[in-house]
């Protein structure tokens, strides 16, 4: 039900960005009212998002984590498992952000010979790494159309992403590895029954709305050619608030406009959507704590305030009775 | 409600939306963001190998087509239908130098200005030599 669904929605889209490419009316609607809608609902809902993660009380440091923690000086601590310091903590998460650690540890649980065996898996991590890697150059690489002058990293990311010099233009090797691992993190949820039997609409739709915005992008740079100039002057006038003229719009392709409404439709249903693990991955509390419970303390904001009677505090008021009966005194007045 | 490690939070929160953001602020911050490609066309042409919105898109893909047919497979005429396209009583020749550079010689204000503008490299000029006038 949930992939039917997602397609639907998908389609749904698909086929206003189409209209809006051939009607006027609704060209001026998507294409320069709804980006700064897009623009504003990504940027408000991620902020809204990730303070909501941060109200959240910590108590303690998460200490369930994968290695020796700080112990005594002969034993070992795995520093970038279970740091102590701020600069293990930043190290653990740049594994986490940047090469995904965790799911590096990702197994799979299978039935051989009627018993459970769990056994390495190391498919998901790959394709998950290839699809956000490739996501992440296929926008910097953008911004040869969303800026001029054209930033210094754009020219060096196309260099080594057209390294191979194959076709005209050049086909790049994340355009290919956007696609298939897309359509592997895609085959995934719908061949392997456990996945499919906890995947819901929210988890068919993004891959299915990123992997329009990939596959229109890519018919556009090498088969169904769209005027570039006009998609350039159109991204520049967006993102510096100039005023788009009815002439200008009508130089961008139906198939820009699909493309165009893909992606702003990524960035309202980003916020609120998994997608958000993008903000979310900086908050993960077994990643980003310090282990350093036995070295600070850290207090439970819930706790209520006990009124304490300190040994201090005990001495004093029964100094003299102790004494007269033979107790030792901490302070002798 | 109290935010832990409020600071970091709220740095974080800044970096992420300005980067963003960033094609906002760098168009913001230059002048030449209002800047578009202008071409001149050559005021002697006569006509091109085909009409105007087909070269604008797919100049690249006519180029190439080219290149694979003279290098490659020695077909060195343009052939439309089955016929060697002509111009002034001699063959037309699938050339970049010797077709598109004769009349569109301008390189800088013609090539230059759309490939600049989008940051798109052909490497044509490994091969041929640059118009003289683009050298300058």
């Amino acid at each position: 039900m949930g992939i039917q669904l997602s397609l639907l929605v998908t389609v749904v889209i698909l086929l206003a960005g189409w209209v809006a490419g051939v009607l006027p009316f609704l060209k001026f609607i998507f294409g320069v009212i709804l980006p700064y809608v897009a623009l504003a609902v990504f940027a408000i809902g991620l902020i809204v998002r990730v303070l909501r993660w941060a109200r959240s009380p910590v108590p303690f440091r998460i200490t369930t984590t994968c290695g020796q923690e700080k112990s005594l000086p002969w034993i070992k601590q795995n520093k970038l498992d279970n740091p102590s310091s701020a600069l293990g903590t930043l190290g653990r998460m740049a594994l986490e952000v940047l090469f995904f650690r965790s799911l590096f540890r990702n197994t799979k649980a299978s039935l051989k010979d009627d018993r459970l065996v769990y056994s390495v898996d190391k498919w998901l991590w790959f394709f998950s790494l290839a699809f956000h890697w490739s996501f992440l150059i296929i926008f910097l690489r953008h911004f040869r159309f969303f800026t001029e002058p054209i930033p210094f990293f754009v020219g060096f990311l196309q260099d080594i992403d057209g390294f191979f010099q194959v076709g005209l233009p050049i086909i790049y090797i994340t355009d290919v590895a956007i696609l298939v691992a897309l359509t592997y993190l895609f085959l995934r949820r719908i061949f392997n029954a456990k996945v499919r039997i906890v995947s819901l609409p929210s988890d068919y739709f993004p891959l299915l709305l990123i992997l329009g915005i990939a596959v229109t992008g890519v018919l556009m740079r090498y088969f169904l050619k769209t005027d570039l100039v006009a998609v350039k002057e159109f991204a520049v006038s967006i993102l510096s608030f100039q005023p788009i003229s009815n002439e200008l719009l009508n130089k961008l392709s139906p198939l820009f406009m699909i493309h165009f409404t893909f992606v702003c439709t990524l960035l309202i249903y980003f916020p609120m959507s998994k997608l958000v693990h993008l903000g979310g991955i900086f908050m993960s509390p077994t990643r980003n704590l310090a282990n350093n419970n036995r070295m600070k303390r850290h207090i439970n904001p819930w706790n209520p305030v006990v009124a304490v009677h300190t040994y201090e505090e005990y001495e004093d008021e029964f100094r003299e009775k102790m004494k007269a009966a033979g107790i030792p005194v901490e302070k002798e007045e | 409600m109290k935010i832990y490690d409020g600071w970091k939070i709220i740095l974080g929160i800044v970096i992420g939306i300005a980067f963003f953001t960033m094609p906002i602020w760098l168009n913001l911050s230059s002048a030449q963001s209002k800047v578009k490609p202008k071409l001149v066309y050559p005021t002697d042409a006569r006509q091109c190998i085909d009409d105007k919105d087909y070269m604008n898109h797919y100049h690249m893909d006519l180029l190439n087509y080219w290149r694979d047919s003279v290098v490659r497979l020695n077909m060195r005429y343009v052939v439309r239908n089955g016929v060697v396209l002509t111009h002034n009583g001699q063959k037309l020749e699938m050339s970049l130098t010797l077709t598109c550079l004769k009349c569109h010689s301008d390189k800088k204000n013609f090539c230059d200005q759309c490939h600049n503008y989008l940051q798109v490299k052909p490497y044509c000029w490994d091969c041929h030599v640059q118009p003289k006038e683009a050298l300058k």
